[in-house]
């Protein structure tokens, strides 16, 4: 009941923390897909590079958050962007590239080798090759990953209110800080939320980015 | 014309080098079927892919009429190379439209020229755009997506194609269909072609010549008639089958063996005169009636113009079957033992009779050419 009167009371601060959360999420798993994407591909053409790439890629995403904004701090101070927006974006840029890098490179990977010299024999150009073939046919699985991406990071960002990012996260901190159990609980159900509605609407996409003829 | 000079592919593995091909020498005439056929891992398919450069020869070369491969570009040489592979590689997130239109849009036809062609296509090989261009791969039979695999390649009309077992994955009796059809589509558009089969009876139907591969080795390369009556030794011999004479039925047309000077009654011919016929022309059993504008109607036999008196009119039997100028051997050998039957008449395709194929003609036919070389 607190809850619920504490929400009508603060709809647009509570609004706003909602649209700065998306913003970061949007912008960072934006840039991830622009960097993950063609990394994926590239990877494709050698399995050592693949490897290490892959593996470092795992070995980002094992690094907590928490300290993740603590090693950035002196980093891009150097920038003068020690706290706030820049290293959230930043982390979740690299927390992003595994889900990314890993679908996009299994997605070219498994497109069937008929297929690929169906389109080699027929006199594609590799770069015609990716651009009517394999991208195309690769897009329901890279789109999984970026889904993954999404919703792990929209519980990253959570955290990186406490580096000045702003957000949800937000309210959690200051619930914790202020010992108020309605400014927690009210974030935290706020950022579940976000993250189920953002994973229903990214799957409509994925949908509707699938070649209709993979479709069944 | 295909020329191909000690073409040779030896492959690195961890288990030690094969050889799949080993210096290969052959060459498709212009506007001819090759076929190349041989048991599992003989290099039909290795050799295939060295000609459009999808593998790379270890030594050797291919020439295109008259233009070594290895000096083109391998972009350029693909496109002028119509490409059917195995697995028919059709791209599932294309329709068939756009599966039929990718190489006249690569090499820059505009819109209305490929659209116009990909519905030309379908409809060579009996199948309606209407309904087919805006489909999709998945929503296709086996059969349709063979046939569409077919005419992608022919889409940009390209004077040599490659196919490697474009038919292996239809049931028997489609596939003769596509056979056929293909073969008239060829008749039409005389491509130079090199065909991967491993079945002899598609090579002999297919192939104006057959090379015969043997663990990476090219062991005769011949016409499909050459090849069946003089297999060159025990491998080829065991490969072409024991059944090769009938084989052979199936290259030869009515019309090369029809014995045209056919002697007939008409229907107002007493049966006395179809006697004295038969003797003049040295029938045992019968002979052909036929209808003023020398359709066969029916046939009078020896016992009944002996037995009886009269018009042949009203003493004919029918006859059991006819055959066509354009059929094969193998069709006519079994309407004979269908009818148990040693002569059958042959119409032309007004119906009008142009002779007779005998049981002893045929023979005559096939072992002429037997004794030729021994
Ligand atoms: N990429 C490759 N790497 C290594 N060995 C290969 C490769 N491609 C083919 N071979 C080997 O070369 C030989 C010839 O293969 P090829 O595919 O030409 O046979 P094929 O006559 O087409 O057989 P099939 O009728 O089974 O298709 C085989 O022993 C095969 O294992
Ligand atoms: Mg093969």
């Amino acid at each position: 009941m607190e809850i619920i009167t504490y929400v009508m009371s603060n709809l647009s601060l509570l609004a706003q923390l909602t649209l700065e959360h998306i913003a970061l999420v949007v912008v960072a798993v934006g840039l991830a897909c622009l960097m993950g994407v063609p990394i994926g591909i590239a990877i494709t053409q050698n399995e050592r590079i693949a490897r290490v790439v892959l593996y470092t890629a795992s070995i980002i995403i094992t690094i907590p958050s928490i300290a993740l904004f603590g090693i950035m701090i002196p980093v891009l101070s150097v920038i003068g962007h020690g706290i706030g927006y820049v290293p959230a974006v930043i982390a979740v840029l690299l927390y992003s590239q595994l889900p990314i890098i890993r679908n996009t490179y299994t997605a070219i990977n498994n497109v069937s080798p008929g297929l690929r010299e169906a389109a080699r024999g027929i006199g594609m150009t590799s770069m015609q090759r990716l651009r009517l073939v394999e991208i195309p046919l690769s897009v329901p699985i890279i789109m999984a990953g970026v889904r993954t991406a999404v919703v792990m990071n929209i519980g990253v960002m959570a955290i990186a209110a406490y580096i000045g990012a702003g957000g949800l996260g937000v309210l959690i901190s200051r619930g914790i800080s202020q010992s108020d159990p309605r400014q927690l609980i009210v974030g935290a159900i706020a950022v579940s939320l976000l993250a189920i509605v953002a994973d229903t609407l990214l799957l409509a996409l994925q949908k509707r980015l699938t070649p209709k003829g993979l479709q069944s | 014309m295909i020329n191909i000079e000690n073409l040779t592919k030896i492959f690195d593995t961890k288990q030690g080098v094969v050889t799949a091909a080993d210096h290969i020498t052959m060459q498709v005439p212009e506007g001819e079927i090759c076929v190349l056929l041989g048991p599992s891992g003989c290099g039909k398919t290795t050799t295939l892919k060295m000609v459009n450069r999808i593998v790379t020869p270890t030594s050797g070369r291919v020439l295109i009429n008259g233009e070594d491969t290895t000096q083109q570009d391998t972009v350029t040489l693909r496109r002028n190379i119509g490409y059917v592979i195995q697995q028919i590689g059709l791209f599932p997130n294309m329709t068939i439209a756009e599966n039929i239109s990718i190489v006249p849009k690569l090499i820059g036809w505009n819109k209305k020229r490929y659209t116009k062609r990909a519905s030309e296509l379908l409809e060579m090989v009996g199948m309606d755009p209407g309904t087919f261009l805006k489909r999709y791969p998945n929503e296709l039979s086996g059969g349709q997506q063979q046939r569409i695999g077919v005419i992608r390649a022919l889409a940009a009309d390209p004077p040599v194609m490659l196919m490697d077992e474009p038919f292996g994955a239809i049931d028997p009796i489609n596939r003769e269909v596509i056979q056929d059809e293909f073969l008239k589509l060829q008749r039409l558009l005389k491509k130079t072609i090199m065909f991967v089969s491993h079945d002899i009876d598609e090579a002999v139907k297919m192939a104006s010549r057959i090379a015969i591969f043997r663990e990476g080795k090219l062991v005769q390369y011949d016409t499909p008639d050459d090849l069946l009556s003089h297999p060159k030794n025990d491998f080829v011999k065991g490969f072409v089958g024991s059944d090769r004479a009938l084989k052979r039925l199936q290259l030869v047309t009515v019309e090369e063996v029809l014995e045209t000077e056919t002697a007939v009654v008409k229907m107002n011919d007493s049966l006395s005169q179809a006697l004295v016929k038969m003797d003049d022309a040295g029938y045992e059993r019968a002979i052909i009636l036929v209808d003023d504008a020398r359709r066969p109607v029916g046939y009078i036999s020896r016992s009944v113009a002996q037995a009886n008196q009269g018009d042949c009119s009203k003493h004919y039997a029918n006859l059991r079957s006819v055959v066509r100028l354009e059929d094969n051997l193998r069709t006519v050998a079994s309407k004979m033992f269908t009818h148990d039957a040693t002569w059958l008449p042959c119409v032309n395709s007004e119906g009008i009779l142009e002779g007779c194929v005998t049981q002893r003609g045929i023979t005559r036919h096939l072992g002429a050419t037997y004794k030729a070389v021994q």
